[in-house]
C-alpha cells in the first residue's frame, strides 16, 4: 500500500469534526447567549447573523458521522450505543432549535416558546456534546468488536466537566461572533460577555489538561514523553497568547480579531485532544487501522472527497461572502 | 409489560417511527424545491410578477418544510448506529460510502444555497438567485438518488463479499449501485415526491378557489398542479407495475404477500381484491378475488402457475397482513390520482378548470393523498422485506445493538413527544400560510420582494401577516 489510506481518513474525519465544532460553535453560541438578550430586536438581529449559514454548519456534523460510518464502521458501531443517552438527547435539542429558526418568524403569540426552544435546544447540544467528548476521553469497554459497558457509563464527574466547558467555549465563539457581526449597544454587551467567557474557557482548558491524566494512563506517556512533550509545553504559551489577543481585541473594538483567536483557543484544545487520541479513535483499545473500512471502501469515497470538499469549501466560502459585514434590520428574514 | 422488554422490537418500532416522519419531509421537499424553480425561471422568462408572487409564497412553505426536513434526517443519519450498531458494523463498508457521496454532493449543496436562496435576492441579483434556487433543486434530487440506491441495495443486494469479521466488503461499486431494484425505485419515489407535491399545490389552490373564484394566483397554481397531476399519475402507476415485475424476480415473498397468495396455484391465480390475510391458518378469509387476473398482471398469462407462500419457510415470511393492506391502500389512491387527473383534463378541455367547484372538493381532497400513499408505499417495501435487513444475507434479529432494552424504550417514548410536538406545530404553521394568500399584490410589489419579508420595526410591532388564532 501506498498511500495510508486510514491515516488519511483519519485526518478528513477530524478535520469534518473540526469544521463542525467551530462553525456550529458560534450558531449554538448564539443560543446559547439568547437569555442574556432579552429585548427582541437584539434577538432577531442575532438570529438572523446566523440564519442563512447555520444548515451547512451542521452539515459538517453529518459528514463527521456519515463520514465515521463509512470508513471506521466499527468506530461507529461502538461510539454510538455507548453514547447513546448524551447523542439522543443532542439530536432531539437540536430538532428544537434547528425549527426555532423558521418557527419563531411564523407566531407572535407563542415566539415565547420558540426563544425557549432556541436557547434551551442549543444549550442543551453544546452540552451533550461536551459529555460525549468527556465520555470517549475516559475511554470506551469494548469486546468482540462491540460495546461492552451499561448505558450509564458516559456520565462520571469528569463528562460533566467537559459538557459545562464546552458551553462556556460555544459561548465565547458566540459572544466574539456577535462583537463581530452587530454594533450598537447589542455590540457593548456582547464584548463584555466575551471577556467573562474568554477567561472561562482558558481556565476550563486549564483544568481540562491537569485533570485528563488522570483518566488514562495513555495520556500520561504522550503528553510528558517522546516528541508530543514538545507540543505540550508550546499549548500553553499560545493559549495564553490566544487571550492576550482576545482580551486587547474586545478592549480596542477590533472586529475580527476576537473571533479568530477564539477560533485559535479551540484549534489549540482540539490538537490537544488528537494528540492524546492518536493512532487510538476509539481509546484506549482500537486504533484507527482497526476500525477501518476495507481498502475498497476508502479508495472509492476518498476518489469523491478530494474534489468535492475543496469545492464545498469554495461555495461555503462563497455563502460566507454574501452575507458579509455588519448585520443590520433590513438583511431580514420573512 | 412484554413491550418494553422486547429491545427488538423497540429498536424497529422507533426506525420505523423515526423515518416515517422523516420520509413525509422530502417527499415534499424535492417536488416543491423543483416547482420553486420552474416558478422563478418562469418569473424570468416571462416577467410576469404573477410567478414572483407564487414563487414568494411557496418559498416561505418550503422554508419551514425543509427545516423539519433537515432536523428529522440528522436524526436518521444516527439512527442506524445508536440500535444497530451490528448493522453499522457489517454494512458499513458498502452503504457508508454512499451515504457519504450523499452529504458531499446533495446536502452540502443544498445547505450551502439554501441560504441565499431564502436570504440572498437582493444581495446576489436575480441570475445568480436563480441559480442557487437550481442547486437547492438539484440537491434534493442527488440526495433521493443515493439514499435510494442504499437501500435498493439492502432490498436486492449485489457486488460485493463478506470477510472474516462478517462484514459486506464492496467488490464492484457500479453493481452495488445500480444493483436490480434501484432504477425502478428511484423512478418511483421521485415521481411520488412530484405527485404528492402536485397534489398539495392543487389543493392549496382549489381551496382558494372555493372561497374566492377566479382569483388569478390561486388559478395559476391550481392549473399548473392538474397538469402535472394529469402526466405523472399514469406515469407512475406504469412506473409502480414494472417496478413490482421486478420485485417478483427478486424478491418473489414480498409479493405473494402484497398479493395475499398464501398458496400456490399451479394453472391461474386469481386477484385477491380484498379480505382479511390470516398468517395462523395460512388463508385469506372473505376473500373477494377476479379469477386469473394475478396470472395476467404478474406473468401476462392466464393460466401462467403462481407460487404461493407456502413454498416459503415460515420464519423467512414477511408479516403477511401489513403488506397487503398498505399495498392496496397505495394502488387504491393512485387510482384515484388516476381519476383526478383524468377529470381536470375532462374541465380543462371544456374551459372550466377554475370555475368547477366539484373538481376543486375533489382536489382538496385529494390534498395530503400523496403523503399517505409514500408512507404506505414504504411500509409495503420495508415490511415486505422482513425477516431481512439486508436482503437474503442479514437478518434484523442479528442486525441489533446491544442496547438495554429501557433505554431503547425512553428513546423511543421521547421521540414521538418531540415529533408530535414539534412537526405538529411546524404543521401547523404550514397550513396556516397556505390559508393566507397576500391580500394585494400590487401595492406589496411595488415594495420589492424582500421588503414584504423584512424584519418587523419595531416602531410598528404589529408584523405583517400576523393572524394569530385563525
Ligand atoms: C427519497 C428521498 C429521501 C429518503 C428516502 C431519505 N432522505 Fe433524508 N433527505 C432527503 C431525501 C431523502 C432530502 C430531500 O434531501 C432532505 C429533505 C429536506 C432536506 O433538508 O434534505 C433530506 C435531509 C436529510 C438530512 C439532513 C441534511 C442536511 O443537514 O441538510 C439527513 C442527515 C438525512 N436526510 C439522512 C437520511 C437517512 C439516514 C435516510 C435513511 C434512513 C434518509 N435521509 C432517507
Ligand atoms: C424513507 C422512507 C422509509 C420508510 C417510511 C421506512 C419504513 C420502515 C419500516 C416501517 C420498517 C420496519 C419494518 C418492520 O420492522 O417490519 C423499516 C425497517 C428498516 N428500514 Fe426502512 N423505511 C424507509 C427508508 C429506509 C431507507 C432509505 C433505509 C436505508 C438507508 C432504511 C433502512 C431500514 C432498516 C435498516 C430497517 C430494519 C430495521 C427494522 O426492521 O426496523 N429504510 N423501515
Ligand atoms: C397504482 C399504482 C401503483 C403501483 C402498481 C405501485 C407499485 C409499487 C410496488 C410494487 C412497490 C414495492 C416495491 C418493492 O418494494 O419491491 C411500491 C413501493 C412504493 N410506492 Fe408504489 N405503486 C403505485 C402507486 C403509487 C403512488 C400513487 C405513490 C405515491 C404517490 C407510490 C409511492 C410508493 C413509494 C414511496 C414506495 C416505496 C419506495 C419504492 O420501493 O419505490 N406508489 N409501489
Amino acid at each position: 500500500m501506498v498511500i495510508d489510506l486510514p491515516f488519511l481518513w483519519a485526518a478528513i474525519i477530524a478535520f469534518a469534526v473540526l469544521a463542525y465544532v467551530v462553525m456550529d460553535g458560534f450558531d449554538l453560541g448564539i443560543g446559547i447567549l439568547f437569555p442574556f438578550f432579552p429585548e427582541k430586536r437584539d434577538r432577531d438581529l442575532m438570529m438572523n447573523s446566523v440564519a442563512p449559514v447555520w444548515d451547512g454548519n451542521e452539515t459538517w456534523l453529518v459528514l463527521g458521522g456519515g463520514g465515521l460510518l463509512a470508513v471506521f464502521p466499527l468506530a461507529y458501531a461502538i461510539v454510538l450505543p455507548a453514547l447513546y443517552m448524551p447523542l439522543i438527547i443532542m439530536l432531539l435539542a437540536l430538532i428544537f432549535r434547528g425549527v426555532a429558526f423558521e418557527y419563531r418568524w411564523r407566531t407572535r403569540r407563542a415566539e415565547f416558546l420558540w426563544n425557549h426552544a432556541f436557547a434551551w435546544g442549543s444549550t442543551v447540544a453544546a452540552f451533550c456534546q461536551g459529555i460525549a467528548l468527556g465520555a470517549l476521553v475516559q475511554g470506551i469497554k469494548v469486546e468482540n468488536r462491540a460495546y461492552a459497558g451499561g448505558w450509564w457509563d458516559w456520565l462520571t464527574p469528569f463528562s460533566i466537566a467537559t459538557g459545562v466547558a464546552l458551553v462556556i467555549g460555544y459561548t465565547l465563539l458566540g459572544a466574539t461572533w456577535l462583537a463581530m457581526k452587530t454594533d450598537g449597544p447589542l455590540n457593548e454587551r456582547a464584548r463584555t460577555i466575551a471577556r467573562i467567557a474568554a477567561f472561562g474557557t482558558v481556565g476550563a482548558m486549564g483544568i481540562f489538561s491537569l485533570w485528563t491524566p488522570f483518566t488514562e494512563p495513555l495520556y500520561v506517556e504522550r503528553w510528558f514523553n517522546g516528541p508530543t512533550a514538545v507540543f505540550s509545553f508550546l499549548v500553553p504559551v499560545l493559549v495564553l497568547g490566544c487571550l492576550y489577543v482576545i482580551l486587547r481585541g474586545l478592549r480596542d473594538g477590533h472586529d475580527w480579531k476576537p473571533f479568530v483567536a477564539s477560533l485559535g483557543l479551540f484549534l489549540l484544545g482540539y490538537a490537544g485532544i488528537g494528540i492524546s487520541f492518536y493512532p487510538y479513535i476509539v481509546p484506549p483499545s482500537v486504533t484507527i487501522w482497526d476500525a477501518a473500512a476495507p481498502d475498497s471502501s476508502l479508495a472509492f469515497l476518498l476518489a469523491g472527497a478530494v474534489v468535492l470538499v475543496p469545492m464545498i469549501l469554495c461555495y461555503t466560502a462563497y455563502s460566507y461572502w454574501v452575507f458579509r459585514g455588519k448585520i443590520s434590520e433590513d438583511d431580514g428574514y420573512h | 409489560m412484554s413491550l418494553f422488554a422486547d429491545a427488538e422490537l423497540l429498536a424497529r418500532l422507533q426506525f420505523a417511527f423515526t423515518v416515517s416522519f422523516h420520509i413525509i419531509f422530502p417527499a415534499f421537499s424535492i417536488g416543491l424545491a423543483s416547482y420553486l424553480a420552474v416558478l422563478e425561471g418562469l418569473w424570468l422568462w416571462k416577467k410576469d410578477k404573477l410567478y414572483l408572487e407564487l414563487f414568494d409564497f411557496w418559498k416561505t412553505i418550503f422554508a419551514i418544510a425543509f427545516a423539519m426536513g433537515v432536523v428529522s434526517g440528522i436524526v436518521m443519519s444516527y439512527q442506524f448506529g445508536t440500535n444497530w450498531s451490528v448493522f453499522s458494523d457489517k454494512a458499513g463498508p458498502v452503504i457508508g460510502p454512499l451515504m457519504g457521496y450523499e452529504v458531499l454532493t446533495a446536502f452540502f449543496l443544498e445547505a450551502g444555497f439554501l441560504g441565499v436562496m431564502l436570504f440572498g435576492r437582493t444581495r446576489v441579483g436575480p441570475g445568480l438567485h436563480f441559480f442557487a434556487t437550481l442547486m437547492v433543486a438539484v440537491g434534493t434530487l442527488i440526495s433521493a438518488t443515493w439514499i435510494l440506491a442504499v437501500n435498493s441495495w439492502m432490498q436486492t443486494p449485489q457486488g460485493f463479499a463478506i470477510n472474516e469479521a462478517g462484514q459486506f466488503i464492496p467488490v464492484d461499486w457500479w453493481a452495488i449501485i445500480f444493483n436490480p431494484s434501484f432504477p425502478y425505485r428511484l423512478a418511483h419515489m421521485v415521481l411520488a415526491a412530484y405527485l404528492t407535491t402536485a397534489l398539495v399545490v392543487g389543493a392549496v389552490g382549489a381551496w382558494h378557489l372555493l372561497a374566492r373564484h377566479r382569483d388569478p394566483r390561486a388559478s395559476k397554481m391550481f392549473s399548473m398542479a392538474m397538469g402535472m397531476v394529469a402526466i405523472t399519475a399514469p406515469i407512475q402507476i406504469l412506473a409502480g407495475d414494472l417496478h413490482g415485475l421486478n420485485t417478483l424476480e427478486h424478491q418473489p415473498a414480498k409479493v405473494m404477500a402484497m398479493e395475499g397468495h398464501f398458496d400456490s396455484h399451479p394453472n391461474g391465480a386469481p386477484l385477491i381484491l380484498f379480505g382479511l390475510p390470516n398468517q395462523e391458518e395460512k388463508r385469506v378469509d372473505y376473500a373477494i378475488s377476479i379469477p386469473y387476473l394475478s396470472s395476467l398482471i404478474l406473468h401476462h398469462g392466464l393460466t401462467a402457475p403462481v407460487a404461493g407462500l407456502d413454498t416459503i419457510p415460515d420464519d423467512k415470511e414477511p408479516p403477511v397482513a401489513i403488506v397487503f393492506w398498505s399495498f392496496r391502500v397505495m394502488v387504491g389512491l393512485g387510482m384515484l390520482m388516476l381519476a383526478l387527473g383524468l377529470y381536470s383534463l375532462y374541465h380543462r378541455y371544456k374551459g372550466t378548470l377554475t370555475t368547477a367547484p366539484w373538481l376543486h372538493r375533489f382536489a382538496l381532497a385529494m390534498g395530503p393523498a400523496g403523503f399517505v400513499a409514500v408512507l404506505a408505499g414504504w411500509i409495503t417495501t420495508e415490511v415486505g422485506r422482513q425477516p431481512y435487513t439486508i436482503y437474503g444475507h442479514l437478518l434484523t434479529a442479528e442486525s441489533r445493538s446491544a442496547i438495554a432494552a429501557p433505554a431503547v424504550a425512553t428513546s423511543l417514548i421521547a421521540f414521538i413527544i418531540v415529533y408530535f410536538l414539534v412537526f405538529g406545530a411546524g404543521t401547523f404553521y404550514i397550513l396556516r400560510l397556505m390559508k393566507r394568500l397576500p391580500e394585494d399584490p400590487e401595492e406589496e410589489l411595488d415594495e420589492g420582494p424582500l421588503r414584504t419579508h423584512a424584519l418587523p420595526n419595531p416602531a410598528h410591532p404589529a408584523t405583517k401577516g400576523e393572524h394569530d388564532g385563525h
